[in-house]
This record gives structure tokens, C-alpha cells and sequence, in this order.
């Protein structure tokens, strides 16, 4: 009985198909990493849910803080608000809310109103979320129709992005912020960044 | 008579014509919209099962492609529009995949396959082919000198 | 009670099936007669419990059983009957369980059909198709069980996805099925013929009806599929290279090269080797298709909702199964012998030519489906590979070996010249050049793409009517082999020219619409004359009525509907399609546009020549089901000879 090389090279290959798929079933095909992780937080100026202030991430320059992406009408974000509002009792880092898409565009009605009437109405539900469930965000920025979201790869909400003191982001995350997250990932990181 | 009546009809049929107008494209401009459905193709829905740009009906898509028509607007070349994406989203959102180490395998292994088979292939058939011709040749051998026993 | 019947019922079969596995293998070993004739009965005793376990589930199904968890995840009360009926599949466990009923199907065939098989054959073919069966069925039993109970019982289920509520879902799988799971009879021999030793002409022989068979309704199925997304999906799109096609078409490219190979090994008994391995890898492609689409390793939209416990289960399994057969090949394969002589030019070298450019688009396209998994798991990122990849690497491979296959069908067995094939194909080359030139140059501006494409459809077509023609002048009885390979030719010579057909010419007008407005591509106009709401038994829809007119006469009424379905959310869109012999018009409706004038968003599509891709996949089939049931293979022939 002789195993003559060639003929063994279909069972040789199998096996690193096999290796491969393998190591593939612990992966999850619907996670996209970010492209954006060590590049400069993309600029941007939108209004703020209290008044007319304009944000823009040039104002934290200096700060470690972290950028939330939200919406009233999202259910995984529900889900996280109790745990970004300990996160923010506990430990003092500035978490800035990006309310993306408020009104959605199959309110067919409410988007044809004026733009100022929608960011009104947006502001509106915002708050009274924030106002029943609690309000994490030393700030709350408004992206009505999603184009500051494009700019940061948003492609889900919630996403959370951790922005160091020169405006980079260091991390990202998709999917609710879970104190497992937290104590894990974040805090380490956070405590990293706040030694440079 | 007949030619009042004949004038009438005439008249309502090419008016029923006169009435039906050309539909409207669905978009503003038409040149924009063939260039994005031809690079939306390339290009993946992000929150989809597998789907593509152009035949994606979710909230993204319909964002995505709002901004790629802004860019073509602009008068980005396709080429910067990817990037623009890429950038942002990272290689997943194509679908051709660009050609750079990482990618090698996947652009040239169909071609390396293709030659190392038709080498195989190539010393197969030469292999039997000797094997042909020592087997024509043994034959030959045997008729000439038929061997008869002798002890 | 149904349902614990159904479940016990798959508990015996199972252990009918470890006595299938078992007994009759190793009555081999020890030849052991009594244990080797076991087999028979004990894959007639798995078909009738599995089949009874398959009837409880679909008497479940169609009594509106919400206890039961599958039933109420997949039915609904107003699911009509016949998609009742078909929910059976319309699920991972489900399908699963049709999967197991098609395989103790085919074993049962085998079991009947085998009379002129010496008994240690059967009893190793059954024994293997009996191992992979119990591997199945356990799955089924730890994983997937489709008769677990819910509580409490909801009131209604959960209805159907409504894409699915669709005639193209009642034969779709099944089809299919049969073709992934038929392969496993090609299989199920190869491993006999390595375990016994005896690899020669009898063992292709006895393997090729059954590998025909199967051919064919895996090309029935990936047709259906290709179809029904065409027709159900709205856009007129037909092929995707979605990860879970591409799962069918890997085994069907291989399982092709295979019958062409088996039918050489019975010819000439040459390739031997390269047919066992062939059939190893056939069925192989299959189980790891069944892997891509249940494990949740790859992002489709056809993928069944997926767990990683059910990954890992059917990777340990496909590891043993394949990695089993293929060190058995790496430990017999060298004895074998050579077969009968071949030169370089000869329709033997022609057909292996063939048979690696199949294997080489098998191994580009698994190549393709398999990189982002395989980028993914060596943490180098992640990015896709879509159409845009595999169009440009697959079309490059089909035109040597649509080329090829002519001379294949010329070139004599075992040494021919060259000179011979080319004096007589020289008259056909330039009719296909010159009529695919003209045909391309009539319908639209001349590339050279479009050119190449009717160039190889014409050239295999003609040459697939030329040899029947010439035949048909001879005298003596034509066997079905001989119509099944020269239709299921010609049929691929219509697709091709289908396909280039409508890539080069195909028209979308993307309109907004409304009441009397026309939308013309050329001789064809198309009115919107009305809008209507339309009930449905478990949905509501909005109705147009268009009207379509060919220079100016009318012709037909074309009436595409959204429809809104009561169980999802998801708006759906049912395209309207009028056929004929040398074009599809396709209207899809979308939704209405807000503004002073009622207009609607509207595609219209001219597609011509997608009537030849359908037709041309039916020719392959009847080409395929006439040469499986060639009169040879029916008749009994008690035929020991090696």
C-alpha cells in the first residue's frame, strides 16, 4: 500500500478548505471593520438639540470623548440608553449624541415640511426621549438626512466612536454599548488615551 | 356624410394620441442616473443580504445613492467616487474587488489554475502517448520476432 | 399527535439507517452473504419511515398545527393550500427534512434498480448512501428537529415569506434537492468501486443513468431558480453569483465533467482515476453547499436563518465524509491501471480538455464565493467579491470549452488527426463566423463580445444539428444516447446564444407614470390606462393596467401589482411579463409618487432573447432525461464481466 504524493493533494487541500471554514464560523459576515479607525474624525457643523449652537468636533480638541449615534425611532438604542447613562454618572468622559435621521423618510408627510418646522420637530422628540429615559450626552447633535452619518461609515444605529484629544478616532463600535463593552473594551481604552 | 364621420373619427383617434404623453424618467437627469446604475452595480448594499447598490431597496441605499449622484455632479470620475466609499466603508462595499497584494490570489489564481492544468493536461497526454507508442512498438517487436519457446 | 409520530417515525429511520450503514458494510469485510443482503430491505424500511416522518410534518402543516414551532414560524391560516403544502421546505429544518426524504428515495431506487449489480455492489452503495443518511438524520435530530412544540400555541403563524408564496417555491427545491441529493448515488458507487477494488468499465457502467439522472434535475433546478428570481424579484435579474447559487452551480459544473468522464471510463476505460475523483468531488460540493447555506459563514439572501451549532455539526460531518472518501482515493487510486491507449489528438484528449476547463471555472468560482471567508479568517479585513468578479473570470473559461466541444463530438476515439477534424468542420466554422457576424450586425451596433457569443452558440448548435441530421440519413436504430447528447448540446448552444442575446441588448426605461402617459421602446409602447385595488387571499395590492401596442396595434394587457401582505411588513413586488418567441416585455410596478398629478414610479423592460435561456435549459433536460433512458440501461443484463 503506497500513497503516492499526487494523489494525496486533493485530501491536502481539502483540509485547509476545512481550516478555513473553520475558523469562519466564529466570524461574523455582517460586522464591517471601519476604515476610519486612526484617521481624523470627519468635520462637520450641525445644530444641537438645546439652542441654536453649531457643533463641530473641532471643538473637542483637547478632550477624550465619544460620539454616539442614536435615534428615537431605534430599538437596539433603547436598549443601551440605561447603559450610557451609568456610563456617564460613573465616569466623567463626554459622550456628544448624533441623532441620525429623526424623521425617517417614510413619514412621507412630515418630510415635506419646511426644513426649519422638521428640525423643530425632530428636536421635539428628541428631548422627550432624553427628558423620560434619561440624558447621557453633554450634547446632542442633529444629522437629518444622514450625510454626516455617510461621512463616518454609519451604517447602523446605534454606533458609538471613541475620538481622542487630536481628533482621531481610536475605536469603533456597532451594534447597543453593553457594560460587558464597557469594562472590556472601552475603559481600558479610554484610561490608555487619557495618559498620552 | 361619410366624410364628416370619417373627419370625426380622424380627429378623436389622433386626439387620444395627441393626449397620451411620453412618460417622465424617474430621475432629473437621465445621463446622471445611467452612470449610477452602472457604478451602483459595482457596488454593495451595506446593510443588505448580499445586494447591490442599484437594486437595493433599504433607507442606506437610498442615501448611498443620493451622495453618489451628488459626487457625479460634481464631476468625480468613477474611479474617486470608489475611494470616496471606500474611505468610509472600507473594501466590502465593492464587489470587484480592487487588484492589490491582498487580491492577487483572488485575480490571478483562475489563470494559474487554468495553466497548471493545461501543463497536467499537456504531460498527461504526452505520457500516454509514449505509452501508445512503446505499446505499438512492442507489437511491432512481436510480430517480427514471435517468441517461440525453447527449453 | 401527528407531529410525535412524524418525530418518532425519523427516530426508527434512523436506526434502520445505522443498520443500513452498518451490517451490509461490514458484510463485505467478513463476507458475510446474510449481512450483505440486509441492504435492500433496510433502504426500502428507511424510504417508508422517513416518508411517513415527511407526511406528518405536511399533514401538520395543512391541518394549521401552530403547537408545532416550525409550522407557526413558516404558515399562516390563509396561506393558501398548495403553499401550505410547500412552507413544508420553505425552512432549515424543513428542507432538511426533504433533503433526508429524497436521499432514502434514491437509495430506494438503487435497491429496486440494482437486479443486475452483484450483491457485495449493493451492499456497498446502499451501506454509503446508509452512513450518509444517519449523518443527516441525526443532524436533523439534535439540531433541526421540526416537530418541537411550542407553548403556548399562538393563534396564527407567522405566515410564509411572502417572496417564497409563489408556484416557483412548490418545485424549486424539490428539484434541486433531487439533483444535490442524486449526487450522492455517483458517490455512493465511486466509494464502492474504491472499496471493492474493482475500478473498471462496469462500475461507470452501472454509475452513468444514475449520474444522468441526477444531471438533469439539478439542471431543472438551477433553471427553476434562475426563473423564478427573474420573474418574482422584479428586476429582470436572473443569475447573481449569490453565494448560495453558486453552491448549486459548483456541484453541476463538476457533476457535468462527470458524466462526460463516466461515459470515457465505460468507452475506454480510461480516466478512471480522474472519474472516482470526480464523483468524490460532486457530492462534496453538494454537502458543502448544504454547509455555506446553514452555517451562517456567508452573507446571502437565500441563506436559512443560521447557528453556529448546526455550522459546526455539518463540518464535522462533511470532514468526515469527504476527508474519508478522498484518503480511501489517495490510498487506491495508484493501483489503478491505465486504460485503453489514447494519442494527444483523439476525442478522448478533447474530452479531458473539457473536463479540466470544468474543473478550473469549478475552482475559480469556488475561489471567488470562498475569498471574503477566507480574507475574514486571517483577520486581513474584509471585502466582497460580487458579479463584477466572477463574470469577468467565469465567461473567459466557457469559450474554450464551448469551442472544444465541437471537435470533441468529430475527433475519433483513441487517435484521430487533425487534419480530418479540421477538413470536416471547416464549412461549419465559417457558417457559424459569418451568420454570427450578420445576426450581430443586424440587431445593433457590431462588438466583438456579442459576436463571439453567437459565434459559439451557432457553432455548437450547428454541429449539434449537423451530427443529427447525418445520423438520421444512416440506417440503424438511434439510441436515446445519442439524442440526449446532441439536444442537450444544441440546448446549451440556445442558452448561450440566449445569454448573449440579452446582455448585449437588453433595455430598462426607468419611468414616473401616470394615467394615459406612454413609455415607448422601440416598436413597442406602453400606456398606463388605470389603476385598481385588488384583493388577494392573505394580501392587498395595487393594480395597473397597461396596455402594450407594436407599431401601433394593440397586442397585449399587461397588469403588474404591489402587493401589501397582511403578515409582513414588506411591500411586494409581482412583476407582469409577456413572453414571446423572441422577447420578453417585463412591467414593474413601484409606488406611488407624491405630487398634483398621480404618477407612479414604473421599469419597463425589454429583454430579448430570455426565452432562449429558458428554452435552451429545457432542451438540456429532455437531452438529459433521453439519454438516461437509453434502452440499455433498461434492459437487464446480467453482466459480470469486468
Amino acid at each position: 500500500m503506497t500513497l503516492k504524493n499526487k494523489f494525496l493533494i486533493p485530501l491536502i487541500l481539502f483540509f485547509v478548505l476545512v481550516g478555513f471554514l473553520a475558523v469562519g464560523l466564529k466570524r461574523d459576515p455582517h460586522e464591517i471593520p471601519s476604515p476610519l479607525i486612526n484617521k481624523a474624525a470627519p468635520a462637520f457643523e450641525l445644530p444641537t438639540l438645546s439652542g441654536d449652537q453649531i457643533f463641530s468636533p473641532a471643538d473637542y480638541k483637547g478632550k477624550v470623548w465619544l460620539l454616539n449615534v442614536w435615534a428615537t425611532w431605534c430599538v437596539s438604542c433603547r436598549e443601551e440608553h440605561p447603559v450610557l447613562v451609568a456610563f456617564t454618572q460613573q465616569y466623567h468622559i463626554p459622550v456628544v449624541g448624533l441623532s441620525y435621521k429623526e424623521i425617517q423618510p417614510q413619514e412621507t408627510q412630515l418630510n415635506q415640511l419646511p426644513t426649519d418646522k422638521k428640525l423643530q420637530l425632530a428636536r421635539q422628540r428628541s428631548q422627550l426621549f432624553l427628558n423620560r429615559l434619561g440624558n447621557p450626552y453633554v450634547l446632542s447633535v442633529l444629522d437629518m438626512d444622514g450625510r454626516v452619518g455617510i461621512q463616518y461609515g454609519v451604517y447602523g444605529v446605534p454606533e458609538t466612536y471613541v475620538i481622542d484629544q487630536q481628533g482621531i478616532i481610536r475605536y469603533k463600535h456597532v451594534g447597543p454599548v453593553t457594560p460587558d463593552l464597557i469594562d472590556k473594551k472601552l475603559l481600558p481604552l479610554l484610561r490608555q488615551l487619557e495618559k498620552t | 356624410m361619410k366624410r364628416i364621420i370619417g373627419a370625426l373619427v380622424f380627429t378623436f383617434v389622433f386626439s387620444n394620441a395627441l393626449y397620451a404623453r411620453e412618460a417622465h424618467p424617474y430621475s432629473e437627469d437621465p445621463v446622471v442616473e445611467a452612470r449610477l446604475l452602472v457604478l451602483a452595480d459595482e457596488l454593495r448594499c451595506l446593510v443588505c443580504q448580499n445586494e447591490s447598490l442599484a437594486s437595493s431597496r433599504s433607507e442606506l441605499a437610498d442615501d448611498l445613492r443620493r451622495e453618489v449622484r451628488d459626487l457625479i455632479r460634481q464631476g468625480k470620475t468613477d474611479n474617486q467616487i470608489k475611494t470616496f466609499l471606500v474611505e468610509r466603508y472600507g473594501d466590502f462595499v465593492l464587489y470587484r474587488p480592487e487588484v492589490k497584494p491582498i487580491t492577487w490570489i483572488l485575480w490571478f489564481g483562475p489563470f494559474l489554475l487554468l495553466l497548471i492544468a493545461m501543463w497536467s493536461l499537456w504531460r498527461y497526454l504526452r505520457m500516454r502517448r509514449d505509452a501508445l507508442l512503446q505499446h505499438q512498438q512492442a507489437k511491432a517487436q512481436s510480430i517480427e520476432n514471435p517468441i517461440t519457446p525453447q527449453d | 399527535m401527528t407531529p410525535e409520530l412524524g418525530h418518532f417515525s425519523l427516530i426508527l429511520a434512523s436506526v434502520v439507517g445505522l443498520i443500513l450503514a452498518v451490517f451490509p458494510l461490514w458484510g463485505t469485510i467478513n463476507h458475510n452473504v446474510a449481512w450483505q443482503s440486509l441492504a435492500r430491505p433496510a433502504a426500502v424500511m428507511q424510504f417508508i419511515l422517513v416518508a411517513f416522518s415527511f407526511a406528518c410534518l405536511a399533514a401538520s402543516f395543512l391541518n394549521n398545527d401552530f403547537s408545532v414551532a416550525y409550522i407557526a414560524q413558516h404558515s399562516n391560516s390563509l396561506l393558501p393550500r398548495p403553499y401550505q403544502f410547500a412552507a413544508v421546505w420553505g425552512g432549515h429544518e424543513g428542507s432538511l427534512l426533504l433533503w433526508i426524504l429524497l436521499l432514502s428515495g434514491w437509495a430506494c431506487a438503487v435497491a429496486f434498480f440494482s437486479r443486475s449489480l452483484p450483491l457485495d455492489m449493493v451492499a456497498r452503495v446502499l451501506g454509503v448512501l446508509g452512513c450518509i443518511a444517519v449523518g443527516f438524520m441525526l443532524f436533523i435530530l439534535t439540531t433541526s428537529n421540526p416537530f418541537n412544540r411550542i407553548f403556548p400555541t399562538p393563534a396564527d403563524g407567522r405566515d410564509l415569506n411572502p417572496l417564497l408564496q409563489d408556484p416557483g417555491l412548490v418545485i424549486h427545491p424539490p428539484m434541486l434537492y433531487m439533483g444535490y441529493v442524486g449526487m450522492s448515488v455517483a458517490f455512493a458507487f465511486a466509494i464502492a468501486a474504491l472499496l471493492s477494488g474493482r475500478l473498471d468499465a462496469a462500475w461507470a457502467r452501472w454509475s452513468r443513468p444514475w449520474t444522468v439522472i441526477a444531471w438533469t434535475f439539478l439542471t431543472f433546478g438551477i433553471g427553476l431558480g434562475s426563473w423564478w428570481a427573474y420573474y418574482e424579484l422584479g428586476w429582470g435579474g436572473w443569475w447573481f453569483w449569490d453565494p448560495v447559487e453558486n453552491a448549486s452551480l459548483l456541484p453541476w459544473l463538476v457533476g457535468t465533467a462527470l458524466i462526460h468522464s463516466l461515459m470515457v471510463t465505460e468507452k475506454r476505460g480510461s480516466f478512471k482515476a480522474w472519474t472516482v475523483l470526480l464523483a468524490i468531488a460532486a457530492f462534496s460540493l453538494s454537502l458543502l453547499g448544504t454547509f455555506l447555506v446553514r452555517s451562517g459563514v456567508l452573507t446571502s439572501v437565500h441563506a436559512f436563518a443560521s447557528d453556529p451549532s448546526r455550522g459546526i455539526f455539518i463540518l464535522i460531518f462533511l470532514a468526515v465524509v469527504v476527508g474519508g472518501s478522498l484518503t480511501l482515493f489517495s490510498w487506491r487510486a495508484p493501483q489503478v491501471t491505465l486504460g485503453g491507449q489514447m494519442g494527444v489528438v483523439s476525442r478522448e484528449s478533447f474530452m479531458l480538455a473539457n473536463s479540466v476547463l470544468l474543473v478550473v471555472a469549478t475552482g475559480a468560482v469556488l475561489l471567488g464565493t470562498l475569498y471574503p471567508l477566507i480574507i475574514d479568517a486571517l483577520n486581513l479585513g474584509k471585502l466582497s467579491v460580487g458579479p463584477p468578479y466572477f463574470n469577468l473570470v467565469f465567461a473567459p473559461l466557457m469559450v474554450p470549452l464551448l469551442f472544444i466541444l465541437v471537435p470533441g463530438t468529430v475527433a475519433q476515439w483513441r487517435e484521430a488527426q487533425l487534419k480530418t477534424i479540421f477538413n470536416k468542420l471547416r464549412y461549419l466554422a465559417v457558417a457559424a463566423l459569418v451568420s454570427a457576424n450578420a445576426l450581430t450586425i443586424y440587431l445593433g451596433p457590431w462588438t466583438w463580445t456579442t459576436a463571439l457569443g453567437f459565434f459559439l452558440g451557432l457553432w455548437v448548435g450547428l454541429s449539434s444539428l449537423q451530427h443529427m441530421v447525418e445520423r438520421v440519413r444512416k440506417p440503424g436504430r438511434i439510441g436515446g444516447s445519442f439524442w440526449g447528447m446532441h439536444m442537450a448540446h444544441f440546448g446549451l448552444a440556445v442558452l448561450v446564444m440566449g445569454i448573449t442575446g440579452v446582455k448585449s441588448y437588453e433595455v430598462e426605461r426607468d419611468v414616473r407614470i401616470g394615467i394615459e402617459d406612454v413609455v415607448t421602446i422601440a416598436p413597442y409602447t406602453f400606456k398606463l390606462m388605470g389603476m385598481q385595488d385588488v384583493m388577494g387571499p392573505n394580501y392587498k395590492a395595487q393594480e395597473a393596467e397597461v396596455h402594450i401596442q407594436k407599431n401601433g396595434v394593440y397586442i397585449k394587457t399587461l397588469r403588474p401589482q404591489k402587493r401589501r401582505y397582511f403578515s409582513s411588513a414588506m411591500p411586494m413586488t409581482e412583476a407582469a411579463i409577456d413572453t414571446g418567441f423572441m422577447r420578453d416585455l417585463y412591467v414593474s410596478l413601484g409606488d406611488p409618487i407624491p405630487g398634483e398629478r398621480p404618477e407612479w414610479s414604473m421599469r419597463v423592460y425589454y429583454k430579448p432573447f430570455v426565452p432562449w435561456m429558458w428554452a435552451g435549459i429545457l432542451m438540456m433536460v429532455a437531452g438529459g432525461l433521453l439519454a438516461a433512458l437509453d434502452r440499455r440501461y433498461r434492459k437487464s443484463t446480467h453482466d459480470t464481466q469486468k
